[in-house]
């Protein structure tokens, strides 16, 4: 059995209240000690309130070759962003 | 730099498929580890990615050296947290490699059987506190010329470890340059430290750029990649010129009597460092190699029990947790 410790990815909430945010991944050998290394690691200037860790093995991602079918069909879709209609200015800010 | 003389690997890929990839490069895209790659683009990166890192880890020794004996209480918690950056900058980098499919192990075993390099700067022995000024000042004055360029970078978590690496590297050249500011203005015979410490890591620091252009072989596919940015010829100039006028500020001389301005190039005109030292150096003759490997082995070695002792804790602990539900 192979003894290197396992690959973790590391979330950071930073100071603002923001979301956790991917920082980076580490190797640890158990949960509580991947946090105690994402301290060392990712937060010596202060960068974050709170820390998740989560094995790398648990995260599932889409597929590169997915992209098209995945994020293409919003392309076409520009109404859902508010500049797509035009508000005449009398009507003021809206 | 960090990486010298890096390989590049040859590609036998189908040209279109190979064209589809180098246009995605030239669009400014960031390749991800996932994407498809060619073999080539993907074991250069391993090496130059991992001899990084190596440097980075190996470079924790000559300055470590000197923790117990900083002047003050304050240059030694200084100088303590710049060699914990240096571990943060080869843990990420390590992890950078790790994405194109290498084990943190495998990369481990390659750097202690010598298959895997690390900057050839780090086999210079760190003689008196004077040297560990003239690190910071020259050696990652040096490495961020490189590593600056390197944010740019076509494979996606390369340039992220780059982006976060040179937030933090600043700070060591600020703080190398400040021991440097302190010995320069203080009795006379700590500005002949100072000046010491930069006649001997001059021509080592300009070595941290490798061959000149004219020698350097593998160029070419590396820029086309985008995972090498600027010929080593440009970045050892630019760090000349900027170099020069700290110097001069320190009231330092640098030991080079061809160094002098060339209006017509708008750039210093300086000697080449002795390349046949160089090569002695990688191949594993400089001053300290064998100390340095010493070093790392024993630390792989002692720390065995450590790192097998936590993976059977925490295998006993998930078990137990498992037996309980």
């Amino acid at each position: 059995m192979s003894n290197e410790w396992p690959l973790w990815e590391i979330f950071i909430r930073g100071q603002h209240g923001l979301n956790h945010r991917h920082v980076g991944s580490l190797h640890a050998p158990d949960a509580e000690m991947a946090v105690k290394h994402a301290r060392d690691v990712y937060t010596r200037r202060n960068e974050g309130v709170s820390i998740w860790v989560v094995p790398s093995a648990s995260i599932t991602a889409s597929s590169p070759s997915d992209k098209g079918p995945l994020f293409e069909p919003s392309n076409s879709k520009v109404y859902r962003h508010p500049t797509f209609f035009d508000i005449p200015e009398d009507v003021g800010k809206m | 730099m960090y990486a010298q003389m890096v390989k590049s690997e040859a590609t036998t890929e189908a040209p279109e498929l190979l064209a589809g990839f180098q246009a995605r490069i030239d669009a400014g895209e960031k390749i991800e580890p996932k994407d498809w790659m060619p073999e080539g683009y993907r074991k250069t990166l391993i090496r130059q990615i991992g001899q990084h890192a190596h440097s980075e880890i190996v470079g924790q020794l000559p300055e470590g050296n000197w923790i117990t004996r900083a002047p003050t209480l304050e240059r030694k918690a200084i100088l303590l947290a710049k060699v914990q950056d240096e571990a943060g900058h080869g843990l990420y980098l390590y992890c950078a490699a790790e994405t194109l499919g290498v084990s943190r192990d495998e990369l481990t075993e390659a750097l202690l059987s010598g298959r895997m390099k690390y900057s050839s700067i780090f086999n210079y022995p760190t003689l008196n506190w004077a040297d560990i000024g003239a690190v910071g000042w020259l050696v990652d004055g040096a490495a961020i010329m490189n590593q600056v360029p390197l944010q740019r970078t076509s494979f996606g978590p390369y340039s992220r470890a780059m982006i976060r690496i040179c937030k933090e590297e600043s700070f060591h050249q600020r703080q190398g340059y400040d021991i440097m500011m302190k010995m320069a203005q203080g009795t006379p015979e700590q500005k002949a430290m100072a000046q010491d410490a930069l006649n001997r890591f001059w021509y080592p620091s300009l070595m941290m750029f490798g061959p000149s252009d004219k020698d350097s072989v593998h160029s070419a596919q590396s820029m086309a990649w985008k995972i090498k940015i600027n010929t080593n010829d440009e970045l050892r100039q630019k760090f000349v010129d900027q170099t020069v006028p700290q110097a001069e500020y320190l009231g330092l001389t640098i030991p080079d009597p061809e160094l002098r301005w060339n209006e017509e190039k708008g750039g210093h005109d300086f000697s080449e460092p002795d390349w046949s030292e160089f090569f002695e150096v990688i191949k594993g003759n400089g001053p300290c190699n064998a100390e340095r490997m010493e070093a790392r082995q024993k630390a792989w070695d002692e720390g065995a029990w450590f790192r097998e002792g936590l993976m059977a804790h925490a295998r006993k602990r998930a078990a137990a947790k498992v037996a309980a539900e």
